[in-house]
């Protein structure tokens, strides 16, 4: 962490970037916030640890409006946010100096509630992120770190940053667990146990626009929930259309473009899955389409603005989706 | 309403203005009859039919929908129909995915020339949909339980 | 809020007979935005054209619906009434509420709740329509003519006379098409050649006619008035600058065992030829796969003997890319395939043959030099049996549903002119019914019949039998009679049913025009637009419509060239104002609707954008209105809304759900 604070100073103090974008310590030990760090003072605040999960790559696209260069820490998955949001104009890449960071898997601290750890004061991590030991007013509890992971790390994309100006520290495989292993028990369902669960899963929802708000694929300017191009605007709850409707169409409308992130679910605060939609649209894409990462590059064509002369039909794809 | 009053679906189809709404013409000079509860809305291509428009009709109390455009290949726009087949095949696996009984959307390609097959298609979907009755899981997927 | 009329059709009793019209226009009265509403017998008459314009200028509407027939039907109309009433003509919605209603539907009271709804739709939607105004494009004055039989040949002719420069693009080695092929014409039995090679000469001599034979049209983008053509000229291995047409290439060649294409396989020809003497151009072609120089390398015969150094064994084809304002097809026809037809012993006998054949046979520059005689064994015939309708008229699917429509009379015809040459040879004809509609036509006929004794006979051919003697037995039906027939015969001949061109298929994916399920190219109204393709820009000319005879070709053939002509005399086209928009502010310029625009009608420009007091540099989408073609590809792209289709927006759509789904 030193490292990346002293490397940082540097880049400051000679004028390669304006500033930094990274996180610092939060009111909890377990919840680093996102921050902008003007000056080498304010850089000692800087922290990256298992904590450090909040995918940078959307606040490039505010940092790009900004005069000069912006640091921006990467890890590896949020390179392909990043690419993603390249290939739709949306960042400067000559705006941006990314620093690839390492990462050995990042923790959820819901993870470790769900354990049935109580009363959290803090969390520390080993230097080796094997063991965490969490403080409690209760005691003292070990967990090891690969239980605490976020469910994106156990089927992380892979450890290669797909862009960056330079690379620091080391990443960890963490792959335990088959990327559509949840998608495929779900399909497995009948109709009426898939409904019962994502009638139960979405009925949480408090539409707080969380994962709508972290997710980088979501970036519009103004999301057409918020318009009135199609007399779904939310202002009063006149109309149920976008409640019922919301999630499936933020899915249609990330998908062939999501990175599978995962931080909507990561931010969900009523723990929704909301990721097994996007994750069920790559997997059909990669079926139907061929495989496709989005983010891999800023160039190729995404699926959906693609087609070929034998895709397959509509009716063929639920029969074999 | 008497007691055993048949169930009269709504069906919204979406018909693309060069092939399938000819089509539907067609059908009608033919005299080739399909139920009642078909209501046909012209758009001038299948790639014009947004999922939200789609998931805005099964909200609002459609028990069916269906989109018709040009034979791939013979799309007026060259392209459109291959876009909008992409992604109504994401579409139905979606809706497939959450629970929603397969059959209640459906793509059909119909040519100006197809009369027959519009009727045919038709005829077919609204029985489909009378099999499986009224919507209920799409206009309720986030009802509070 | 819009104000809005509403007028419901009786189309005669077409509508009113199952949709209670007073019901509708009671019902939608109370609609939102509805100010005014009434029926009338016929809307698109001139007296109810006439009401729409009073309650236009009375009620002050500022938008109109019409329940009546399909808007492809009358849209164009209604929105020309409006217009003449001080409306904008978008300021216009059809319900169509006798194709998609009145015609389908039995139960008034169905139709009627039906109707009631497609009207509230289409309320629903003119109260979000806003007035659109047509945009400009420019048109090149050049047509291209796909085919280069008479069709082609008289509609370039057509064209090229009222002063535009015409292309015709042929893929065999020679214009002339299907008619260079027949012998005699009916009904007055002019021989084909002599009026056809004049024409092609016409043709070839014109300053405005540019000939591309041995050529194929490979890619077409634009759209009406502004076509772009790609052209594959196939290497002809021949310099067409260098060439006389002496013709000594062609004898000399030492590989003379091709079957001749333009004797239907009935002769041979060598690897290097031109298709018949009077081709043209007069410059042959170097059959690769034929060519033994092309297949061994040795030989070169040919160059050797040719003294104008004409021969180049390294010709490549070349691609020619022109612009074009008007596209007239005129690809033609073949005659089917006799393979599901075993009955007739068309593949065991060579003394069966189609009719097609038989041209070749009578003419004095075929196969047998004009002489009839039997293809097995050169003699003489006796008895000549003509079978009718074979794959014409044909209930399953060996043949074709429709009625070919020529074969009627160039029976009589052949008929005619046998036992006008040979008295001594019987000709009978079998037939399902005999159909000669057209001038002198029925005349001609009969004359067949009553002066020169052929026998009809009406009933169909089961069987025929070759025999070991060489002979055929035909074994038929007498239905007047009610008789079995045997009857034996030295020669059949197959009115072979006749289809469009396989090359059709492809032209037609490439001008995105519609074909129906037989493969003929589908007009834009079957009665009052016939040789248009709803494709606009792109003109129909001879059989690749419909079956047709010359006469009915020839004049089709300058119908096509009339509406050419009508689109190249207009300097500017009105576009279609139904276009792409986008909002600026809602634009995030990710440029996923210019990666699906089929046009590249999308470009991106970065501006300083003022969103409500945040004035920002941002990446804008816009959208050329001359290239925009409407298809709404881009509007579902765009995740923000910011890309909408105007005359048919997001809310008007979403509008006219609700209105159904209420």
């Amino acid at each position: 962490m030193q490292e990346l604070i002293n490397r940082a100073k540097e880049l400051l103090a000679d004028g390669t970037v304006a500033r930094v974008l990274g996180w610092r310590e939060g009111d909890m030990s377990y919840n680093p916030e996102v921050a902008y760090f003007n000056s080498a003072e304010e850089l000692d605040k800087f922290v990256y640890n298992g904590f450090c999960a909040a995918n940078l790559s959307k606040y490039m696209i505010e940092a790009s409006k900004l005069e000069g260069k912006t640091l921006v820490f990467l890890k590896p998955c949020d390179t392909y946010s990043f690419n993603q949001l390249l290939k739709e104009h949306r960042v400067d890449r000559e705006k941006a100096y990314i620093i690839g960071v390492g990462c050995c898997g990042k923790l959820n601290v819901e993870a470790i509630k769900a354990m049935g750890i109580k009363g959290i004061q803090s969390i520390e991590i080993d230097d080796a992120c094997e063991t965490l030991t969490v403080k409690t007013i209760y005691g003292d509890k070990t967990v090891a770190y690969k239980d605490a992971m976020l469910e994106r790390c156990h089927v992380c994309k892979g450890k290669e940053h797909m862009v960056y100006d330079e690379l620091m520290g080391e990443s960890r495989d963490t792959v335990d667990a088959e990327r559509f292993a949840e998608v495929e028990r779900i399909e497995a369902m009948s109709p009426a146990e898939k409904f019962a669960f994502f009638q139960a899963e979405l009925s949480k929802c408090i539409r707080c626009n969380a994962c709508r708000n972290v997710c980088p694929a979501c970036s519009c300017r103004k999301c057409v929930f918020d318009s009135n191009k199609f007399d779904s605007a939310q202002k009063a709850n006149v109309d149920s259309f976008e409640e019922k409707m919301f999630h499936i169409i933020r899915a249609f409308h990330v998908a062939g473009r999501c990175t599978d992130c995962g931080e909507c679910s990561r931010v969900c605060p009523q723990g929704i899955p909301l990721h097994l939609f996007n994750r069920k649209f790559i997997k059909d894409i990669n079926k139907f389409y061929g495989e496709f990462k989005a983010g891999e590059d800023a160039e190729t064509k995404g699926p959906l603005t693609n087609f070929t002369f034998d895709d397959v039909e509509p009716c063929d794809a639920v029969e074999r989706g | 309403m008497p007691m055993n009053e048949e169930f009269k679906p709504k069906i919204v189809a979406f018909c693309c203005n060069w092939c399938s709404y000819a089509g539907a013409d067609l059908a009608g000079s033919s005299r080739l009859a399909y139920p009642a509860d078909v209501k046909i809305i012209r758009v001038p291509c299948s790639c014009r039919v947004n999922p939200m428009f789609i998931l805005r009709a099964f909200e609002k109390g459609a028990d069916g929908v269906i989109i018709c455009g040009c034979h791939p290949g013979d799309c007026h726009y060259s392209t459109g129909h291959y876009y909008a087949r992409r992604r109504m095949a994401m579409l139905f696996s979606m809706l497939e995915y959450i629970g929603i009984e397969n059959g209640r959307t459906r793509v059909e390609w119909v040519s100006a020339a197809e009369g027959v097959k519009f009727s045919t298609t038709m005829n077919e979907f609204v029985s489909k949909i009378q099999s499986l009755g009224k919507n209920v899981r799409l206009g309720d997927i986030r009802c509070k339980n | 809020m819009q104000r809005i009329g509403v007028f419901v059709c009786h189309c005669g009793s077409n509508i009113a007979a199952t949709v209670d019209v007073k019901k509708v226009v009671e019902i939608v009265r109370n609609e939102p935005g509805v100010v005014h509403a009434e029926d009338y017998q016929y809307m698109c008459s001139e007296a109810g054209q006439a009401l729409i314009a009073k309650a236009i200028a009375e009620k002050n509407l500022s938008g109109i619906v019409v329940c009546s027939c399909s808007p492809r039907m009358h849209e164009a109309t209604f929105r020309k009434a409006a217009e003449r009433a001080g409306l904008n003509p978008y300021m216009v919605e059809i319900a169509n509420i006798r194709e998609h209603c009145s015609w389908i539907h039995k139960n008034v009271e169905e139709a009627t709740e039906k109707a009631v709804i497609l009207a509230r739709a289409a309320i629903a939607k003119v109260n979000l329509n806003a007035p659109l105004k047509a945009g400009e494009s420019r048109v090149t004055k050049r047509a291209l003519v796909i085919g280069g039989g008479i069709a082609g040949i008289q509609t370039a002719l057509d064209i090229a006379d009222a002063g535009y420069e015409v292309d015709i693009v042929e893929k065999t080695p020679s214009i002339g098409g299907r008619m260079s092929q027949l012998d005699k014409t009916f009904p007055t039995l002019d021989c084909s050649a002599c009026i056809l090679t004049p024409k092609m000469v016409e043709a070839a001599a014109h300053e405005k006619i540019t000939i591309y034979t041995y050529s194929e049209v490979e890619k077409v983008s634009g759209f009406v008035g502004d076509f772009t053509v790609d052209i594959r000229k196939k290497a002809r291995s021949v310099d067409m600058d260098k060439c006389t047409g002496c013709g000594v290439c062609q004898e000399k060649c030492p590989s003379k065992k091709t079957p001749s294409e333009f004797n239907r396989g009935l002769g041979n020809r060598s690897a290097i030829y031109t298709p018949f003497a009077q081709a043209i151009p007069n410059v042959p072609v170097i059959d690769r796969e034929a060519c033994i120089k092309f297949k061994t390398g040795k030989c070169g015969i040919c160059s050797k003997v040719c003294q104008a150094g004409a021969i180049d064994y390294e010709q490549k084809d070349e691609i020619v890319t022109e612009k074009y304002g008007a596209i007239v097809v005129a690809t033609g026809f073949d005659t089917i395939k006799l393979d599901k037809y075993d009955e007739y012993a068309y593949n065991q006998s060579k003394d069966v043959i189609t009719s097609l054949e038989l041209e070749r046979v009578m003419n004095a520059a075929g196969p047998t030099k004009g002489h009839l005689e039997r293809l097995s064994d050169g003699k003489h015939p006796k008895n000549i049996v003509f079978i009718q309708c074979v794959g014409s008229r044909c209930s399953d699917d060996r043949g074709k549903p429709y009625c070919s429509k020529i074969c009627c009379m160039y029976t009589a015809k052949h008929a005619m002119l046998i036992r006008d040459k040979y008295p001594d040879v019987n000709v009978t004809v079998f037939y399902i019914d005999v159909r000669t509609p057209g001038k002198n036509f029925d005349e001609f006929y009969r004359r067949a019949v009553e002066d020169y004794g052929v026998n009809y006979i009406k009933g169909q051919v089961g069987k025929v039998a070759p025999q070991p003697d060489g002979s055929l037995l035909v074994q038929g039906v007498d239905l007047l009679d009610n008789k079995q027939i045997l009857m034996e015969a030295d020669m059949v001949v197959l009115a072979t049913a006749i289809e469009p061109d396989p090359s059709v298929r492809k032209i037609a994916t490439m001008l995105t025009a519609s074909i129906d399920t037989n493969n003929f190219l589908t007009e834009s109204h079957a009665k009052l637009r016939p040789v248009e393709s709803p494709t606009a820009g792109v003109f129909l000319s001879g059989v690749c419509q419909g079956p047709k005879d010359i006469p009915e070709t020839v004049a089709q053939a300058g119908a096509a060239a009339v509406k050419a002509i009508g689109l190249l005399a207009k300097d500017k086209l009105l576009t279609n104002p139904c276009t792409a928009k986008p909002d600026e502010l809602l634009c995030n310029g990710c440029s996923a609707c210019a990666n699906v625009c089929p046009y590249g009608a999308i470009t991106y420009e970065t501006k300083l954008i003022n969103d409500h007091g945040i004035r920002e540099e941002r990446r804008v989408a816009q959208v050329n209105n001359a290239l925009c073609q409407g298809c709404g590809a881009c509007t579902v792209t765009c995740p923000s809304g910011a890309m909408d289709l105007q005359g048919f927006s997001n809310r008007q759509i979403i509008a006219e759900v609700d209105a159904i789904c209420r």
